[in-house]
């Protein structure tokens, strides 16, 4: 019985579209061969592999400068001496994060005391060990963090982000 | 691990899209937003000419970008009954926040319903009825049907008084001008219900009766005057968190600016350290008092100034009662009010007297008195704005000790004047007009306990939800649930009835002792539980609001989509109920009574604005506020000229007062005397338990978390209520970070998550209120003032733990929120 109700609104939804097609095809016979064609498109950015660093340049609770997906997007790479979520490499304890606030854009700094990002503007405080998550503060998201991936060599790579970076409305420009 | 959206692109705003005036609706503060819709099928583009801020967004944005939009700033709403894209951003051009967001206001968008996104799917889309062991949808006439008929039986076989309201009386939100004036029309006007309360206290009463009642009203200043004055003097208040956009754009632009800060609280708070960050260690000045202690603490503040010389006298002759006393101590009165002289006869308290009480050192005591009243060198005078909130409204003796505040404000000529004010800081914006309420009376009634005690017979409740929020929750819990399950039990019984026989089976409850429950709310309610009647309500922007906030500035906020489902403004609703009532009056044969209940021909709610503010403001119309934008109004509006409305930047500046309704125009000081612990109970509790329960607010969520319950942000970062703790407490009870914890005392049981807190004094732990996963009200006593304000904030418990964190806990972080510069 639902399938039977179903099948009837699929059936009233095709002939409404039909009528719509209908005035569609005149159109086009009016626009002839100028017609329109969509472009293909992908779903989500497609982002880049880029090499961020080898496993050996890194020391524990040292921010490496770096920037991903290009060189407008600053961020740090960290080595945190112990396995989180998230983290990459042997010791599973490398992480990187975009480093512009993503309540108002300003630029966070490195605390490796408690090992938390924190934003001179408005004071809000993100968590290197936890995802970067806000531990206090304004924005309405977590950190970004960057998706690493390590390869044999050693060599930590970046391909992708997991929010939305300050000051772009498409992570990849 | 933490919440991720996983957006890693969102559509452009077009250079077309539609704007929108949007006052956010959460906090006192108010900031301006704007709203930005567009079709489904278009979208701007990352050329300066094909979006809506005419910038090239194929390039980064750089700090404070007003060409920035963040994932919970966007959502896919109905609009005039079509799908459209919504982006909801902070206005860099309003005055109020400077294009800053908080974590609540920039989630507006977020925490819109939406069948497509699925966001807030709790929101209620029909009218239910409780019928066949359910709540079942349906029709409004239906459901207005059975509320009139029943209200209207109950009210006429007994009296008004057996109608029992709880009302919100504030703005945003779904308050405002317009819903609290068709509530009060209803209640106030059609009828004279006296047994009734605000959203979040047992009675229907002001918060800050003595100030009002010295003649000087709580919102007096202007948020500029943060800006530029000499001390910021804040009492019971946490800014940082709960009026984000106030601190950041108005208070420290002040501390930048040379002044010195002064805060009484007895938890070191993000306040205070962001301060220090900012004004320096050396200007700020933390007076951690013992909890309860603060009218000593400004009885000898005020002493100190007096004994000094730094008292304004040429103000105080200008502009306060100089003949003893004015108004006697009586039951509506905790305290005597007249001269500065008949006060100091009550007030005088050396400082180390109050060291003694508030355990804090003598030295900074003379230190506040000194930042607040001593004058420059140059001997011009200290300017000094003073904010206070919750930390003394819902603390120890209210009357006296707001009173006492605002005895320094007095004494020292800081109200009216740039740079001034004695204000509080709020919680919601401010939304109130309704006709007069002088029959409930003063003390009004206990309503809470009014309900335990087995009276009155039906309650409405409008966007209240005391299950979470009122003081002695776990007992009216109890009884609550009792009365209505009898009536629920009923209408089981009656089922297949016809609806008389309903009806006289729930008036037969009723009479038995039961309670019949209407609840208006946007969500399905902790209280909504017992509701017999569900009423779908809709908020700002699904309608238009008036509201006003902390400096009284009126904005319109506008309707940029629809009211999800069936929903309807409030106002609409009391209409609805208003013209039921008529017509099953009218049947009833009571023909003057159903008079009563006409004038309610309202088709929008710009109809209920024009019936009800306009009416006592008639300069001020939907059209106008439109035009004002963002930064509108500072109430009272004067008038209209050269097409703009004109308000009022602060109020005294005359150096008259009116508050009282006095006709001299006289100020009057507070005859504040310390009396210890004045709430019943208190003492003999804080004797018996190990923990001091405070109850404190955090900037994530927005009052009882209603929408926030169901934002994962929100619910990923304190999946629990969090309990701050002392770590050395934490050791001793066995605990650790994430743990479930029990307080429990002689009110009543909550629970909550541990979160350690080094800079939490031992034997003090802050709760977070209001939470939908751990009521603090369960564990404080019934103790209020003489009139009827609660103490929620004195309450003492014991720990127990009852169990390991669990999975959603333990991933949490649990650092310090005190950030590292």
């Amino acid at each position: 019985m639902k399938c039977n109700r179903l099948v009837d609104a699929g059936r009233r939804q095709f002939l409404r579209g039909g009528l719509g097609a209908t005035a569609g095809a005149a159109a086009s016979v009016v626009m002839g061969t100028s017609e329109a064609k969509a472009q293909a498109a992908l779903a989500r950015v497609d982002y880049p592999a880029n090499r961020l660093a080898n496993v050996a340049d890194l020391a524990v609770n040292e921010a490496m400068d770096v920037a991903y997906p290009d060189a407008d997007s600053p961020g740090v790479l960290l080595k945190l001496g112990q396995a989180v979520e998230g983290g990459v490499g042997p010791d599973g304890d490398i992480v990187a994060f975009s480093i512009l606030c993503p309540h108002k854009g300003w630029y966070l700094s490195y605390n490796g005391e408690d090992r938390t990002f924190n934003c001179p503007g408005h004071h809000s405080r993100f968590d290197a060990e936890a995802g970067g998550q806000q531990v206090w503060g304004h924005a309405t998201n977590n950190l970004p963090q960057f998706v690493l991936r390590v390869d044999d060599a050693g060599d930590i790579y970046a391909e992708g982000v997991d929010e939305l970076i300050y000051g772009r409305l498409s992570n990849t420009l | 691990m933490a919440y991720k959206r996983q957006v890693d692109r969102l559509p452009i705003v077009p250079a077309d899209a539609k704007e929108f005036n949007v006052t956010c609706h959460y906090c006192i503060v108010g900031c301006g937003y704007k709203a930005y819709t567009w079709p489904m099928n278009k979208q701007g583009g990352t050329a300066p000419e094909q979006n809506k801020f005419g910038v090239d967004l194929s390039e980064q944005q750089f700090q404070d970008s007003a060409a920035w939009y963040a994932p919970s700033m966007y959502n896919i709403v109905k609009q005039d009954g079509k799908d459209v894209h919504l982006v909801v951003k902070p206005d860099e051009n309003c005055v109020v926040n400077s294009g800053l967001g908080s974590i609540r206001g920039a989630r507006m968008a977020e925490n819109r319903p939406s069948r497509v996104t699925g966001t807030q799917l709790q929101r209620l889309s029909d009218p239910q009825v409780w019928r066949n062991g359910t709540w079942q949808p349906t029709s409004w006439d239906d459901a207005l049907d059975l509320v009139a008929r029943v209200t209207a039986q109950v009210v006429t076989e007994g009296s008004e008084d057996d109608l029992v309201v709880s009302m919100f009386d504030h703005g945003g939100s779904a308050g405002g001008y317009e819903n609290t004036w068709g509530t009060g029309k209803l209640y106030f006007d059609s009828m004279k219900v006296k047994n009734c309360r605000i959203h979040n206290r047992p009675a229907y009463n002001s918060e800050v009766h003595s100030t009002r009642d010295m003649g000087v009203g709580e919102l007096n200043n202007s948020y500029s005057d943060y800006e530029i004055t000499d001390t910021i003097f804040m009492i019971g208040a946490n800014s940082m968190e709960t009026q984000t956009n106030l601190y950041l754009n108005h208070m420290v632009p002040g501390l930048q600016n040379g002044a010195k800060f002064i805060m009484v609280d007895p938890r070191r708070t993000v306040t205070v350290h962001s301060s220090e960050q900012w004004a320096g260690k050396e200007n700020v000045l933390h007076l951690a008092i013992n909890e309860g202690t603060d009218m000593a603490l400004f009885i000898a503040i005020l002493t100190h100034i007096v004994d000094q010389g730094w008292t304004d006298d040429d103000f105080i002759a200008a502009s306060a009662f100089q003949d003893g006393e004015a108004v006697a101590q009586d039951s509506a009165h905790p305290a005597s009010l007249g001269s500065l002289d008949h006060a100091m006869q009550d007030c005088r308290t050396s400082l180390e007297q109050a060291a003694e009480i508030c355990g804090v050192p003598v030295a900074d005591i003379r230190q506040a008195a000194e930042w607040i009243a001593k004058p420059h060198d140059d001997g011009s005078r200290r300017k000094c704005a003073t904010a206070y909130e919750k930390g003394i409204i819902w603390g120890n003796d209210n009357y006296r000790t707001i009173g006492a505040l605002v005895n320094i404000a007095l004494a020292t000529g800081n109200v009216g004047r740039e740079g001034g004010g004695v204000c509080r800081l709020g919680g919601h914006q401010e939304g109130y007009y309704r006709p007069n309420e002088s029959h409930v009376g003063r003390p009004a009634e206990y309503v809470d306990q009014f309900l335990i005690r087995g009276l009155g017979g039906v309650h409405h409740i409008w966007a209240c939800d005391h299950h979470k929020t009122t003081l002695n929750a776990a007992e009216f819990k109890r009884a609550h649930k009792r009365r209505a399950d009898m009536v629920k039990d009923a209408i089981d019984a009656a089922a297949g009835g016809t609806r008389e026989q309903v009806v006289d089976a729930i008036v037969s409850a009723v009479n038995a002792g039961g309670l019949f429950v209407v609840d208006m709310d946007i969500i399905h309610t902790q209280i909504g539980q017992n509701a017999h009647v569900i009423l779908p309500a809709c908020e700002s922007n699904e309608m238009n609001l008036t509201s006003m906030n902390g400096e009284r500035r009126l904005r319109l906020s506008e309707r940029y989509m629809d009211p999800y489902g069936n929903s309807r403004p409030d106002c609409l609703i009391a209409a609805g109920i208003a013209q039921h009532m008529e017509r099953v009056l009218r049947d009833m044969g009571q023909d003057a009574y159903a008079d009563q209940f006409q004038g309610y021909d309202w088709e929008t709610e710009e109809d209920a604005f024009m019936d009800g503010f306009h009416q006592g403001n008639p300069e001020v119309t939907y059209e106008r506020l439109r035009a004002a934008g963002n930064n509108g109004v500072q109430e009272p509006v004067t008038g209209y000229e050269n097409g703009q409305l004109v308000g009022s930047e602060r109020l005294y500046a005359d150096g008259s007062f009116d508050r009282h309704g006095r006709e001299d125009g006289k100020a009057l000081f507070c005859a504040a005397g310390w009396r210890g612990w004045q709430a019943p109970g208190k003492a003999r509790e804080k004797a018996a338990h190990k923990y001091w329960i405070n109850n404190v607010r955090a900037n994530i969520f927005w009052q009882n978390q209603f929408l926030d319950q169901k934002n994962e942000f929100v619910q990923d970062r304190f999946p629990y209520p969090f309990i701050e703790m002392n770590p050395d407490d934490m050791v001793e009870e066995s605990l650790n970070p994430g743990d479930l914890i029990e307080i429990i005392n002689d009110n009543g049981v909550t629970q909550g998550m541990a979160y350690p807190t080094a800079t939490a004094k031992r034997g003090q732990v802050a709760m977070v209120f209001g939470s939908p996963a751990g009521s603090q009200g369960n564990v404080i006593n019934p103790g209020v003032n003489e009139l009827v304000l609660p103490n929620y904030k004195h309450c003492w418990g014991d720990i127990r733990k009852i169990s390991n964190a669990t999975h959603e806990t333990a991933g949490i972080t649990f650092k310090s929120k005190e950030v590292t510069l």
